[in-house]
């Protein structure tokens, strides 16, 4: 099988054709050659397929939510080609038949490398280590941990975490949310607006502090942490300064909280009123004030940010039906994720679309250690690759979505720019 | 009016206006032998108490039945959680029934909002978690406006200087009361220990143009009403304050403080009242405490709210 792009402007700059053949990129350039399949991309924009530092996909335990499979499906269609499929599901991933398990369950499906991430604690309790190198050292290759949903609170367990997994060149991503100042009701983001409406919230020092807490233990033991959702100027802030003292830290970014605001809960969006207390906007990290979504856009920009991950949380609908503060936290992404971040950074001139494939495919591979992903469009480079056509206008239908949740804050938002197709190793896996 | 009494600002003051208007005829009624009138018959009225309440449900219950509408009370479980029942199939089983006005209190803060957007009846909020609790910034308003009137007749609250005391973070008193007596001309100021303000009180506050303070001694001379807030027991070992001694002394309504008020300045408490802690027995039992009047014209004001809600007399 082999499948030759005509005319796609590689990473935005000039138009080339790119041959793919048996999996990888055979020819780059002006190609003559035939193929089994020739594709019209004038127009259109190649880029390494994706990768998504951070996705639910909720299988096993909730696959009335999201399966491994229906998941991957809205991972392609969001151009991706690898998925990193975080460890809170029911069970728990964290030995390595789990994480063995996520990895056959992502090749069945075949549309996107699911790489488990592996839980830091057992069962996500906190207090005792998974078993982190026999995870590493499974068919799976975990080499990204995360207790994501919690936080790893104790100082002394997070230590020995990040020291631990020097020893295969592991990461812990850290959920970075202080317990005590959140407390166990808060379900927005504390400031006028949950003053207003009456909302349990939580500061974002609640998140400031363990990132400040997180650098330094990087720093002490040498080793490397990511700090998962960021999502306010004062992390950014810490973030930025640890990146000066030459501390070894990532951190990653939602589409979400690069554009929406806490003030979508008071049901007006852009004057239109709509319902408040909406749970669709409920998500943890919370949706934060315009000052801080500025923040980070300009973090990204200027690289303090390394990566955008989506953060995708399929959840059913009934688990969105209740009052705000009992709903669950989280909201689709995967789909919509490349639209966003070409409307946020792209459009306004603060990114071109070779830095937006560094921080969606190229810096995620790299910090996932994710090998065949994120690599340049080059001859002999794996063929996956994802295709964009800047001039779509598209509005978003979260009931035209492939996930199996229609938590889809995006519902009804209109972008200029969508993923055509994605190739994951020559094999198309999704077209618009 | 809107459909729905979700929130204080769902009000022009032209609604508050014939709202009270219509309550003081309704007060009228509850001195009458035969209290009963017809306005409601046939309509059916459910009050969906997922919170404990005696005062409010049992006025919302008298208020339906002297109008005549068929009024039943549900009490459901506290807060619902993600491994039971949704919200949403709750109330649509209950609105199935067959419903007119759905009054409906809850532990979570918006509840009845989400719930006017699930069913066709109307919703009446009768206090959600710690957003709002609109009748009784009602009821609040027009027992004051009674106070500052004159032989029946309701007064103003133009320019009065009202304060409101106490645990303004985890009250919904407080936050329907500070929109209704601001849009009624009231200069209002909050008084509360930091850690029981609201977040984010600096802009909200002056952008909805009421005063804050952490020092009741120094506002209460220029009060012309004063509403104290209950003080919830679990907030007392929450480390909101120190200990209830010390909130007393620095927030109680005492009988010091008494002597500093005048004579013919209202005490309103939405009760129930902690006596010793947020308001002293000589306060609550003063001549000046209007806290049963409250209770009173509570019935009259949710009679006023269910009729011209229901009645379908109601203009925009």
């Amino acid at each position: 099988m082999s499948v030759l792009i005509k005319g796609a402007r590689l990473y935005g700059a000039d138009a080339v054709d790119l041959l793919l053949e048996d999996g990888v990129i055979r020819e780059v350039g002006s190609v003559s050659a035939s193929a089994d399949e020739v594709v019209d991309a004038d127009g259109l924009i190649a880029l390494p397929g994706l990768v998504d530092l951070h996705t639910h996909l909720r299988e096993p335990g909730r696959e009335d939510a999201e399966t491994i499979l229906t998941g991957s499906r809205a991972a392609a269609a969001g151009g991706y080609t690898a998925v990193l499929a975080m460890a809170n599901t029911s069970p728990v991933t964290d030995t390595a038949e789990a994480a063995e398990r996520v990895l056959d369950l992502g090749r069945a499906a075949g549309l996107v490398d699911v790489q488990p991430v592996g839980a830091v604690t057992k069962g996500l309790a906190g207090a005792e280590l998974a078993e982190l190198g026999l995870m590493a050292r499974s068919r799976a290759r975990v080499r990204v941990f995360s207790d994501d949903g919690k936080c790893v609170g104790d100082a002394r367990v997070m230590r020995r975490a990040l020291e631990y997994v020097r020893a295969f060149g592991g990461v812990v991503s850290q959920h970075s949310q202080d317990s005590a100042l959140a407390g166990p009701t808060a379900c927005c983001h504390e400031g006028e607006i949950s003053g207003r409406l009456g909302l349990p919230g939580w500061p974002g020092i609640a998140e400031e502090v363990i990132v400040a807490r997180d650098v330094m233990l990087a720093r002490h033991t040498g080793s490397r942490v990511h700090v998962a959702h960021v999502s306010t100027a004062g992390s950014v802030e810490v973030v930025r300064w640890a990146k000066a003292q030459g501390i070894s830290v990532t951190a990653e970014v939602t589409p979400h909280h690069l554009l929406l605001t806490t003030d979508l809960l008071t049901g007006y969006d852009n004057g239109e009123a709509r319902g408040a207390y909406d749970p669709v906007y409920k998500v943890n990290p919370p949706l934060r004030p315009a000052e801080d979504v500025e923040a980070l856009r300009a973090a990204l920009a200027d690289g303090t940010i390394d990566a955008v991950a989506t953060d995708h949380a399929p959840h059913a609908r009934h688990d969105k039906e209740h009052a705000f503060v009992d709903a669950a936290f989280g909201m689709l992404g995967l789909e919509t994720a490349l639209s966003v971040i070409a409307s946020v950074m792209v459009e306004p001139g603060r990114f071109d679309w070779r830095d937006l494939a560094r921080v969606m495919s190229t810096t995620p591979a790299r910090i996932a250690g994710l090998e065949g992903q994120g690599g340049e469009l080059v001859e002999g480079a794996p063929a996956n690759l994802t295709l964009v056509d800047p001039a779509a206008e598209i509005t978003v239908d979260r009931d035209a979505s492939l996930s199996l949740s229609r938590n889809n804050p995006w519902h009804g938002r209109r972008f200029a720019a969508a993923v055509h197709s994605t190739y994951l190793r020559g094999q198309r896996t999704h077209q618009r | 009016m809107k459909k729905h009494l979700l929130s204080i600002d769902d009000l022009t003051t032209d609604d508050i206006a014939m709202l009270f208007a219509t309550a003081a005829e309704m007060h009228e009624v509850q001195r009458r032998d035969v209290k009963k009138l017809p306005a409601l018959r046939g309509r059916t009225v459910i009050n969906l108490f997922f919170e404990d309440s005696t005062r409010t449900r049992s006025s919302f219950e008298i208020a339906g039945k002297w109008l005549s509408a068929d009024t039943i009370n549900i009490t459901g479980k506290g807060s619902s959680t993600s491994k039971g029942e949704s919200l949403r199939d709750t109330v649509l089983t209950i609105a199935s029934m067959g419903v007119d006005a759905l009054v409906m209190r809850h532990s979570a803060s918006g509840a009845a909002e989400q719930v006017s957007h699930w069913i066709d009846a109307a919703v009446i909020n009768a206090g959600d978690g710690t957003h709002e609790h609109p009748s009784q910034a009602l009821l609040d308003a027009y027992t004051l406006q009674r106070r500052f009137g004159s032989e029946g007749q309701l007064g103003s609250l133009d320019d009065k200087h009202v304060l409101i005391v106490g645990d303004l973070t985890h009250s919904r008193v407080f936050r329907s009361n500070v929109l209704c007596l601001t849009k009624l001309g009231a200069r209002v100021t909050v008084v509360a220990p930091p850690t029981l303000m609201p977040s984010g009180v600096g802009p909200w506050s002056a952008e909805a143009g009421y005063a804050t303070s952490y020092d009741l001694d120094e506002v209460l001379p220029k009060a012309d009403a004063v509403m104290m807030l209950r003080v919830q027991k679990e907030r007392m070992s929450g480390g909101f304050f120190p200990s209830p001694r010390e909130y007393t002394v620095g927030y109680g309504l005492t009988r010091e403080r008494l002597a500093v008020l005048g004579p013919d300045v209202p005490i309103c408490h939405p009760g129930p009242m902690n006596r010793g802690l947020e308001i002293a027995a000589d306060a609550a039992d003063a001549a000046q405490s209007a806290v049963l009047e409250q209770v009173s014209a509570g019935v009259a004001v949710r009679m006023a709210v269910l009729y011209h809600l229901l009645a379908g007399e109601a203009s925009a």
